[in-house]
């Protein structure tokens, strides 16, 4: 009895354990999502959202893209996957597409219940609503840039399962609705966002107004200069801008562009924090964030966190990196032959006395006295990354006129049965993957910090998307187009002193080969030379198909139109004659690294990416972008 | 037991060869070919830059297949039977679809079943005419007569005019299908009847005792060159 009574009670006992209401039992919150309720009355729930939203901006040449950099012949990529790039003879029509309208959709979700949402506070609800705003507006920025006039959705758009889909397609709106809408958004939100120097990583005043300042001078550029291309347009403008509006557009890029300089978005200025050294200055202001306040807008990264990314190891010196891998990004010789004499001249790098070579005493004196820029922008042999020295020479010249090298990396080689080192440890050696084949390296981005170049710490420099740098050539570009070539020079001059440049340039200097020049050695790797070439309508008179030759190489430089179809190197090769009072100088000779094999044509289909097929066939509102 | 390993074996075959079947699908086996041509000229172009486009309608999503046409303005697409629509893609090409009735033809229903030649009838800008080469002390001359073919208001204008030389016969402007070229301005006093044209010739190693040449126009604002047919020159 007394063990019945034992069991029955144990029985109860368990039965009744398990016992819940229903429905707390079957409500439970998932612990792996928020719920639309978490989403939308917590901030620090929101600004994930937003975090994510950020990460998927679009961006061409960013430090963690270095492909795109070797594209556009300012350099040549040393990394044996990647020769293709120099090897193949034009573009696909595809390249540079985008089309993301699941990123515009979020966006616009986002954006629709961001407004609603009552329990957020009303400062952290208007401006996260604003930035989510500039992201929309930044990439329908990029998508006209890339592919004309897209259709303009700010709604997000509800299928109603009806049967009949059609009500969701949209056309594509004229290219400079789009700009139109990038420049109103910009307005509409600036005085939101906060206006602070500071915040760099997400949407500010200065960001608004940088993006406003862009976009208004492409738009005035495509207007102005589409007539020289009047196959790229369509006819109902979803590709080209009339040229009557140009004015306009300039007017606003100079205004918006001196209101930033002006410090109406906060205290921006250039970066000068190493006036000792105007090259250490100009490398420094993309790797150092303290005190930069020339940076407005940047993709910011992190050491430890995660986010960091492998620029440095893929492209520092080989000799003296820290991991087996560097040197992809190797800076043509076209490139370098843009940077000035302090005098303001351009002239060829000297390579001949005569019919003699000529003699340098160290591998870097052939650059000196030139715009600061160079060395900030290019590793030159001889100088130095992370306090060694950069060993780029390609040989040993002989006084018979011949030349003893290696093809190993440092490699010996006997002359008179004595071992000599034959080539320089960081190359240049043809076809040898991460030596300079080029004769130099890549600086700009650069992570001066040790252990920048290892593969388990990598480099937290960030990208910078809009600088006080730009806006300054904005203003400049502006103004000259608008005939006010004093204003132009002013702003140019600020800009060229900090590059060591002080002799100031006069209006009379300032011409659009001048403004083509100047955004070029400033803004290099920087992800404007496609954009730019593009608006100038230039693309396909500088990249047209035809080889460089050695002659012309070092003609015309300084000259917007000039051909930059192929990378060219320079390579500087030790005297080797003891007993000469020329033994161990340095002479250079102008090569084209063997690895290139063909030249670059931009055709007039590559001025906007092919919209895919796929699209125009859900979509047949869609019409083809032009030439393709 | 050995009746049941057999069992499970013969079952095993059966399920291994049970989705064995010839693929039952024909490659497509019609092959459509001909020429873009002017008054049954070819129209000499650039190797594989100039394309038209095959679309097949009744398929879902709709892709066109592109067809690239020779240098000697030939083109030729294997494809299944079915009804096409051949498409000149504006802007393509140095030439303009011919008009029929003011509006611009180009669109062409094509109609495939089993093997087809057909000429696409085009209009060009201009024709390079009676090409003329001849080697001579280490150098090519050519001569050729240039004919504008539209003059109306679609007419556009010469850039230039190159001779072209190559080792191999494909030769065109793009920098990898020459060895040496010629550009010449087409200024208000040239005389497209006549042009004339001189190129060295460079060394070429390994050494080889001939060279090919063309000559190409290029026209304004068009992407693609037109150009003289390609002959050999052996000296």
């Amino acid at each position: 009895m007394k063990k019945l009574i034992t069991i029955t009670s144990i029985a109860i006992a368990t039965s009744l354990t398990g016992c819940l209401k229903d429905d707390s039992f079957l409500q439970k919150s998932p612990t792996d999502v928020f719920s639309e309720e978490q989403m939308w009355s917590d901030p620090t729930v929101t600004i994930t959202w937003l975090g994510n939203a950020y990460s998927r901006y679009y961006d061409i040449e960013t430090v963690e893209d270095w492909q795109t950099m070797v594209n556009f012949n300012d350099a040549f990529p040393s990394d044996n996957g990647v020769y293709w790039r120099v090897q193949n003879s034009e573009w696909g029509y595809g390249e540079w597409g985008s089309w993301d309208y699941g990123y515009i959709r979020d966006l616009n979700l986002f954006i629709k219940k961001c407004t609603a949402a009552e329990k957020l506070k009303e400062s952290d609800r208007n401006r996260f609503v604003a930035e989510a705003r500039f992201l929309r507006a930044s990439y329908y920025f990029e998508l006209v840039k890339r592919m004309g006039g897209v259709p303009l959705l700010l709604e997000p758009e509800q299928y109603d399962f009806g049967g009949d889909p059609t009500y969701l397609q949209h056309p594509r709106a004229k290219e400079s609705a789009i700009y139109d809408f990038v420049i109103s958004e910009a307005e509409a939100i600036k005085d939101i966002l906060p206006t602070s120097t500071a915040e760099k990583g997400r949407a500010t005043k200065g960001a608004a107004l940088a993006m406003q300042a862009r976009a208004a001078l492409y738009a005035g550029s495509i207007a102005k200069y589409g007539v020289n291309t009047p196959s790229v347009t369509l006819p109902g403008g979803e590709v080209g801008i009339p040229a009557e509006k140009a004015s306009a557009y300039y007017q606003k890029a100079l205004q918006v562009a001196k209101d930033i300089i002006e410090g109406k978005a906060g205290e921006y200025t250039l970066y000068k924090e190493k006036q000792g050294d105007l090259v250490e200055n100009f490398a420094a202001l993309f790797t150092s964030k303290s005190n930069n306040k020339e940076a407005i807008f940047v993709e910011d990264y992190k050491l430890q966190s995660g986010k960091v990314h492998p620029y440095t190891i893929q492209n520092q010196p080989r000799y003296t990196a820290e991991e087996q891998e560097g040197g992809r990004i190797n800076p043509s010789l076209n490139l370098a032959l843009q940077f000035e004499k302090l005098d303001n001249t351009f002239a060829p790098f000297v390579t001949k006395n005569g019919s003699d070579y000529a003699y340098y005493n160290t591998p870097s004196e052939i650059f000196a006295g030139r715009d600061a820029r160079l060395g900030g922008t290019i590793l030159l042999p001889g100088t130095l990354f992370k306090g060694k020295p950069v060993d780029i020479w390609a040989g040993l010249q002989l006084p018979d006129g011949s030349v003893v090298t290696s093809s190993n990396p440092g490699g010996t080689q006997k002359i008179n049965n004595v071992d000599y080192q034959a080539v320089g440890f960081d190359g240049p050696i043809n076809g040898y993957a991460f030596s300079a084949q080029t004769g130099f390296y890549v600086r700009k981005y650069l992570d001066p910090t040790t252990g920048s170049g290892q593969r388990g710490v990598q480099s937290d420099v960030w990208f910078i998307r809009y600088r006080l740098g730009e806006i300054y050539l904005i203003a400049a570009e502006a103004a000259f187009e608008l005939t006010e070539k004093a204003t132009a020079a002013t702003y140019l001059n600020t800009l060229r002193a900090r590059a060591g440049l002080t002799t100031p340039l006069t209006a009379a200097d300032v011409t659009f080969d001048r403004i083509v020049h100047e955004r070029r050695v400033e803004l290099a790797f920087e992800g404007h030379t496609l954009f730019d070439m593009k608006r100038w309508r230039l693309a396909h008179i500088v990249w047209d198909g035809n080889p460089i030759t050695a002659a012309e190489l070092n003609t015309n430089l300084g000259v917007a139109s000039k051909r930059n179809t192929q990378p060219w190197g320079l390579w500087p090769y030790k005297i080797h004659d003891p007993g000469n009072p020329n033994h161990g100088k340095w002479i250079f000779k102008e090569v084209l690294p063997n690895r290139v094999n063909a030249s670059d044509r931009f055709r007039f289909g590559n001025y906007y990416s092919f919209i895919g097929d796929n699209v125009i066939s859900r979509n047949p509102q869609i019409i083809r972008n032009p030439n393709q | 037991m050995k009746r049941s390993i057999n069992f499970i074996f013969i079952l095993t075959l059966l399920v291994v060869f049970a989705s064995c079947k010839k693929d039952n699908r024909d490659a497509p086996d019609s092959t459509f070919k001909g020429r873009i041509t002017y008054q049954g000229q070819p129209i000499m172009v650039d190797q594989g830059q100039v394309r038209f486009q095959l679309w097949e309608p009744g398929w879902g999503t709709l892709a066109p297949i592109d067809v690239a046409v020779s240098q000697e303005g030939t083109f030729s697409a294997i494809l299944f039977n079915g009804n096409y629509k051949l498409v000149l893609p504006k802007n393509d090409g140095p030439y303009l679809a011919k008009v029929d009735g003011g509006a611009a033809k180009d669109t062409i229903m094509v109609n495939i079943s089993g093997n087809k030649e057909m000429d696409i009838e085009v209009l060009p800008y201009y024709m390079v005419r009676s090409a003329q080469f001849a080697q001579a002390s280490g150098r090519v001359n050519a001569t050729a007569k240039i004919e504008k073919i539209i003059t109306d208001a679609n007419a556009k204008n010469i850039e230039k005019v190159s001779l072209f030389i190559n080792r191999t016969p494909f030769v065109g402007a793009n920098g990898n299908l020459q060895i040496q070229r010629k550009d010449s301005a087409v200024v208000a006093g040239t005389d497209l009847n006549n042009l004339q044209l001189s190129v060295p010739i460079p060394t070429i190693t390994p050494a080889q005792n001939f060279v090919y040449a063309r000559v190409g126009v290029k026209i304004l604002n068009v992407d693609d060159w037109v150009y003289s047919p390609i002959q050999k020159i052996t000296y």
